[in-house]
């Protein structure tokens, strides 16, 4: 045994509902400046309590950014790679990647259109750089970009989350929570209500002030709903084929090459954002086989893929962006960027190079394995 | 905190060893370890009848997070190895002393157990790191 992973004593920022990590039994350890829980005991566990039944998370640590002023969508149309003119209806959500001029992802976020303007949620690790260009790339424009640090994020999901949510709460926002549709969210007084979520299961974030966090975990742990650590939102994600902001791209990789081109708006041909041209002239590249792709890779055989393995298709290296052992399937999945048309992969494990299966990168969904 | 068993004696790479009166030495990895690994996903054991040396890679264990080898801590022939844990290695997680082993040795030399920590040390040694 070498455990050289044992995590020096953490102390950092804490969300308001640290003192309930500590009650329910977690292991703390220091996510970007956070005291996040891990686990709460088995992130096995947690995971499969989420794909069969419904867990809380804590993601008060995530980043929210309001904007508001007279222009917002005019500022917001320019700043992301997805469109804000898509959201018609308030509440409603839409995926986009934050680019630099040259593609490079700054971050990938979710934006709300609020009654206000826009909410956007951004990563943790990547707070400090993304405020720092949502500000200088405000110029010339009529908004007013407010981090709110004073709101605490839970994201309950699973099968049953719905259904056991919507019936703890008030009339009002129980049936809020029982009609929403999948990426529509509602704005009740202070709280943000929306059915958007990072696990492959259905489920519902709630963006409250930071005193009413402690009042509804507590509500939704009585309701046997059970909390889910940062390792089991690791592997939901990736089963679920999302990509992990640092991991799976960042400032050196176009969107393109990390299976985010669907997420860009091309069209209306005229609306500049940041970034168009450059991910325009990747989109060519990678359609003449000039740019890699980002894959899903299943293993059938023991052993577990990890990121930063080399991997060896017929059309040359690759390399693990994320890998994982799969608690749903059984078997290791993983995210990798290879040479575009390959057909083949392999990677050396222990025992020598073994071959593993190139898939769409989504695994599972609902709770069930989506690739043949 | 992670429990230590009294009566076993522990290697630095916090395997643990118990010898009974016929010299065969029962191994597993400790709760310590188990509890920095996460939840064991694979176990690797080592071949039946095989020599293996002290601090020789002889298994691996993996978990959702990393893979580890697992060392024997003491030289001498493989006579049992806990095929259970091939289908089943949440074992090593929920009972890292007994139902979880490893492997069984009949040691050739039992000097060498006087180089492994006792529970008391194993426990300083668990603090210092």
């Amino acid at each position: 045994m070498s455990p050289n992973n044992l995590e020096p004593p953490a102390v950092g920022k804490r969300t308001p509902l640290y003192q309930q990590h500590l009650n329910a039994g977690a292991k703390i350890v220091d996510f970007a400046g956070w005291d996040m829980p891990i686990n709460y005991g088995s992130q096995i566990v947690e995971h499969n309590q989420v794909r069969h039944a419904a867990g809380v998370f804590d993601v008060s640590h995530m980043t929210v950014v309001d904007v508001s002023g007279t222009d917002p969508e005019g500022y917001l149309r320019y700043l992301l790679a997805n469109d804000v003119a898509k959201l018609k209806e308030l509440g409603q959500a839409l995926y986009s990647a934050m680019l630099q001029t040259d593609g490079g992802v700054i971050d990938d976020l979710i934006v709300y259109r609020m009654s206000f303007g826009y909410r956007i949620v951004v990563n943790c690790a990547t707070r400090d750089k993304d405020l720092a260009w949502m500000h200088s790339q405000a110029d010339g424009f009529e908004v007013t970009v407010t981090e709110r640090p004073d709101l605490a994020i839970l994201a309950v999901h699973g099968p049953s989350s719905i259904e056991t949510a919507s019936a703890l709460l008030d009339q009002t926002k129980g049936k809020t929570v029982a009609g929403l549709e999948n990426f529509k969210g509602a704005e009740l007084s202070d709280w943000f209500i929306a059915r958007t979520g990072y696990t492959g299961e259905k489920g519902v974030e709630f963006i409250v002030p930071a005193g009413d966090a402690a009042n509804l975990w507590e509500q939704l742990l009585a309701a046997k709903v059970k909390p889910i650590g940062l390792g089991a939102r690791d592997t939901l994600r990736l089963e679920a084929g999302m990509n992990l902001y640092g991991q799976d791209m960042d400032e050196s990789t176009s969107p393109i090459i990390s299976n985010m081109t669907q997420t860009i708006a091309f069209e209306p041909a005229d609306r500049d954002f940041i970034g168009r041209a450059a991910v325009t002239d990747d989109l060519a590249a990678q359609e003449q086989g000039n740019l890699p792709k980002l894959v899903g890779l299943v293993l059938e055989g023991r052993g577990v893929l990890r990121a930063g393995q080399t991997v060896s298709t017929d059309r040359g290296e690759g390399q693990i962006t994320s890998g994982s052992f799969s608690p749903t399937l059984k078997q290791s999945i993983a995210l990798a960027r290879i040479p575009s048309g390959s057909s083949t992969c392999q990677v050396d494990m222990r025992g020598g190079a073994t071959d593993v299966r190139i898939v769409q990168p989504n695994f599972v969904r609902f709770g069930k394995k989506v690739f043949e | 905190m992670s429990k230590i068993i009294e009566d076993l004696k522990y290697a630095e790479s916090h395997e643990w060893v118990s010898v009974d009166d016929n010299g065969i030495a029962t191994v597993g990895i400790s709760d310590h370890a188990q509890e920095a690994l996460g939840d064991i996903v694979f176990v690797e054991l080592p071949e039946l009848g095989v020599t293996v040396n002290a601090k020789e890679e002889v298994a691996v264990v993996e978990s959702v997070k990393a893979a580890s080898d697992v060392y024997s801590p003491l030289t001498g022939e493989v006579t049992e190895v806990n095929e259970t844990l091939l289908e089943t290695p949440e074992t090593v997680n929920t009972n890292p002393y007994d139902n979880g082993w490893f492997f069984k040795i009949a040691i050739s030399d039992e000097a060498e157990l006087d180089e492994l920590m006792d529970a008391d040390a194993y426990a300083d040694h668990c603090d210092e790191e």
